[in-house]
């Protein structure tokens, strides 16, 4: 088996032995961005694709299927048509926030790519508070949307915007509490940790029901933090338009567009890491036979098979239930959610210290 | 029109409440046409809603004035464009009345099931673009899969797919297609395998339910006092049914129910529709095969004259009561016509009934009048 430390750490001794330390680590900071901004660019790719095909698959249509083969270069072709389209910046609008905006949504989803374990030791970087760093950045990403809202000048994005802050701050709450119950049970709140203590089962598996709650409120809170159906109020179209970004247009758009499809696929990557034990293959505690025929399936595979999951299940809701509106909303998070959540974090408290999970 | 706007402008400047004005199309996706709504709105609490119309206004009734008895009801197709069968008959019937023209029953027969087809054919869009009102996407493609083949049997026998112009005074324009009978029977089996998917995918859902319920409350004095009628005012328990009250054709002799619902909030009316798909394919069911032998047409003359006087003729469009008045002075040519078109009458009741609810509340409420532009402005 190929191991992505022993790469990394070859890399690492050949740039050291060639350069100065400072340079070479220069040079490991080039590599590792270029190699997230291409991750970021492909996912993107990936993702608008896949949800134009699940979406017609469950709509009884065809989707894009002209260009390339299957239509699968459909979002490569729509990504040049944006980058060629002017980039418009309405007069009345306050112009630096205006295109600062977009770059702030793509910088905080860009940051949020750092904790996450993509293989068996492939980090960009596994930091001891990965958890929290995830929690923190991804809160960043509601200032782009109020930023948005409120320089356009325009009065739909502008409910768009605040609908959206409003329902990012609630929802935030329900997400913490639903990981806290994961750190409650492994006692770290660094990624690889939280994975290497799934080696004998998942969390979803090993933690009794209280855990299987927190994991749907996890799905749901996540749901509503980025904005997608049955929570996309803030760019609810049959409401508002376009919401936030109604004055958004060509690349600056598509800015936007990309974060929203890279937040899902962090939500999504840290709900598998959390509570399907992310690169870990499908293990069962003391089956030895078992657990070596699961680890012959590369751990990538397992990483994204997971991720990819439940991407797909975001989407099966985006295209099956309605929308929600804004003071249903907020009911469900302050009145059902969040009273939920915190019982629960109590009864996995109670697992954890008597030990009773597997 | 920018008058009353900009007053409101004015008012909101001076307002220490800081309410907000904003103005809901006439390009807006939720109105599904080229209405204009100014809403003001208090947060996301809505004060007033002022409907501003004549975006697609093209004097379809004096239009009329000076087309002959036969060619005025093409322009008809276009007023309410999803149920153009049922414009067509009322002019149709209106005309007959005047001529005094006895319809063969074979046209007859035709006549209701193509009204009845056209009302399903209706309440599957509005079905599919109320769902799409509240963010839910897929259901509008799961109505237009019906909704298709009921288009293809009116292509198949009327060569349109929208514009029917199928009805003529005296009976229908043309025999109907020989598959016809099979086409619309293959339709009920489909419908009748793909029905449970409506209550599956949107009525129990409790997103939806939650979005419709207790929205948009109309009384039946309400209803009476604004001239409501169709699905808006069987909604809050108003029996107005032209079917029923005053039948016409061979409605009188059919089995079918009045859907009447009492709640008079959104999801009554969503309920009273979804109902009357049930009781049209019940019509459809019961004539699709009892299609008598006979003439499509009656035999009248190449210029009709109506002689002098008025003439009115209603009929239970999808929407609601449609009205058709026209004034003779005995010539080749109305000398006045008007049309009483229920979607100018429901929409007068939408800023009562969505003051003070939330902007998402006015769409949930909004898409329930299943309101058609052109039919409103004409």
């Amino acid at each position: 088996m190929i191991s992505f430390s022993d790469i990394a750490t070859q890399i690492d001794s050949w740039l050291n032995a060639q350069f100065d330390p400072t340079i070479a680590l220069l040079i490991e900071g080039v590599i590792i961005g270029v190699a997230a901004i291409g991750l970021f660019a492909g996912l993107g790719l990936v993702l608008v694709i896949m949800e134009r095909k699940v979406s017609a698959w469950m709509q009884i249509r065809l989707g894009p299927n002209r260009v390339g083969p299957k239509g699968l270069l459909q979002s490569l072709a729509d990504t040049v048509k944006l980058l060629v389209k002017e980039g418009l910046t309405p007069s009345g609008s306050d112009k630096f926030l205006f295109n600062l905006a977009p770059f702030i949504a793509m910088i905080a989803a860009m940051l949020l790519l750092a904790p996450i374990g993509f293989a068996r030791n492939l980090y960009i970087w596994d930091l001891n508070i990965g958890v929290l760093y995830v929690a923190a950045i991804s809160s960043i990403s509601v200032i782009s949307v109020l930023m948005a809202g409120w320089s356009s000048n325009n009065k739909y994005s502008l409910l768009g915007a605040m609908r959206s802050g409003a329902q990012i701050v609630s929802y935030e709450l329900s997400a913490g509490l639903s990981i806290l119950t994961i750190v409650v049970l492994t006692g770290s709140l660094r990624v690889s940790d939280i994975i290497m203590a799934q080696e004998n089962g998942w969390w979803i598996f090993k933690g009794h029901i209280p855990v299987i709650i927190a994991f749907i409120i996890f799905l749901i809170a996540a749901t509503a933090e980025t904005n997608r159906a049955p929570f996309d109020l803030a760019e609810a179209e049959s409401e508002l338009t376009a919401g936030f970004h109604t004055e958004y247009s060509g690349m600056k758009f598509a800015l936007f567009f990309l974060a929203e499809y890279i937040n899902v696929f962090i939500v999504c990557a840290m709900g598998a890491t959390l509570f399907l034990g992310g690169w870990m293959p499908f293990h069962i505690g003391g089956w030895t036979g078992f657990n070596t025929i699961m680890d012959y399936i590369p751990s990538s595979i397992w990483f994204f098979g997971k991720t990819f999951f439940l991407i797909f299940v975001m989407m099966w809701f985006r295209w099956t239930f309605p929308r929600l509106r804004i003071d249903q909303l907020l009911n469900l998070e302050w009145k059902y959610l969040l009273p939920i959540g915190m019982v629960n974090i109590l009864l996995v408290t109670l697992i954890a210290i008597m030990g009773w999970h597997f | 029109m920018y008058q009353t706007t900009d007053i409101l402008v004015n008012e909101t400047a001076n307002d220490p409440m800081g309410q907000m004005v904003i103005n809901v199309g006439p390009q807006h996706p939720a109105t599904h046409g080229v209405l204009h709504l100014v809403i003001t709105l208090n947060g996301e609490t809505i004060q007033k809603v002022e409907p501003h119309l004549g975006y697609i206004h093209r004097s379809i009734e004096k239009m009329c004035e000076s087309l002959t008895y036969r060619q005025f009801i093409y322009v008809t197709s276009r007023m309410d464009y999803l149920s153009s069968h049922i414009n067509n008959h009322a002019c149709a019937l209106c005309v007959e009345k005047g001529l005094q023209v006895e319809v063969p029953e074979r046209a007859q027969v035709i006549r209701v099931l193509m009204d009845e087809l056209t009302r399903i054919a209706s309440h599957e869009l509005w079905w599919g673009a109320m769902a799409m009102d509240l963010g839910a996407f897929t259901p509008f493609f799961h109505a237009f899969r019906e909704r298709e083949t009921i288009n293809d049997i009116m292509e198949e026998t009327c060569g349109a797919r929208l514009t029917m112009n199928y009805m003529v005074p005296g009976g229908v324009m043309h025999d109907i297609h020989p598959n016809f009978q099979k086409r619309v029977k293959d339709f009920l089996q489909l419908y009748k395998q793909k029905i449970h998917e409506y209550d599956e995918l949107v009525t129990g859902n409790i997103i939806f339910q939650n979005r419709m319920k207790g929205v948009g409350y109309i009384s039946p004095e309400d209803a009476i006092s604004y001239g409501c009628s169709g699905p808006v005012a069987r909604g809050s328990g108003v029996s107005c049914d032209v079917r029923k009250h005053f039948p016409y054709e061979i409605y009188d002799k059919l089995q079918f129910d009045e859907v009447l619902e009492t709640a008079g909030d959104s999801f009554a009316r969503y309920l009273v529709r979804v109902k009357e798909m049930h009781q049209s394919v019940r019509i459809v069911e019961q004539l699709i095969d009892n299609i008598p032998e006979g003439d499509f047409q009656a035999k009248t003359k190449a210029v009709l004259k109506l002689p002098k006087g008025e003439f009115y003729q209603r009929v239970e469009t999808a929407r609601g009561e449609l009205g058709v008045y026209i004034v003779s002075e005995g010539g080749t040519t109305p000398y006045r016509i008007k049309f009483r078109s229920p979607g100018f009458s429901n929409l007068s009741i939408l800023d009562h009934m969505t003051r003070g609810s939330k902007i998402g509340d006015l769409v949930a409420a909004m898409g329930t009048l299943d309101l058609v532009i052109p039919d409103i402005d004409r």
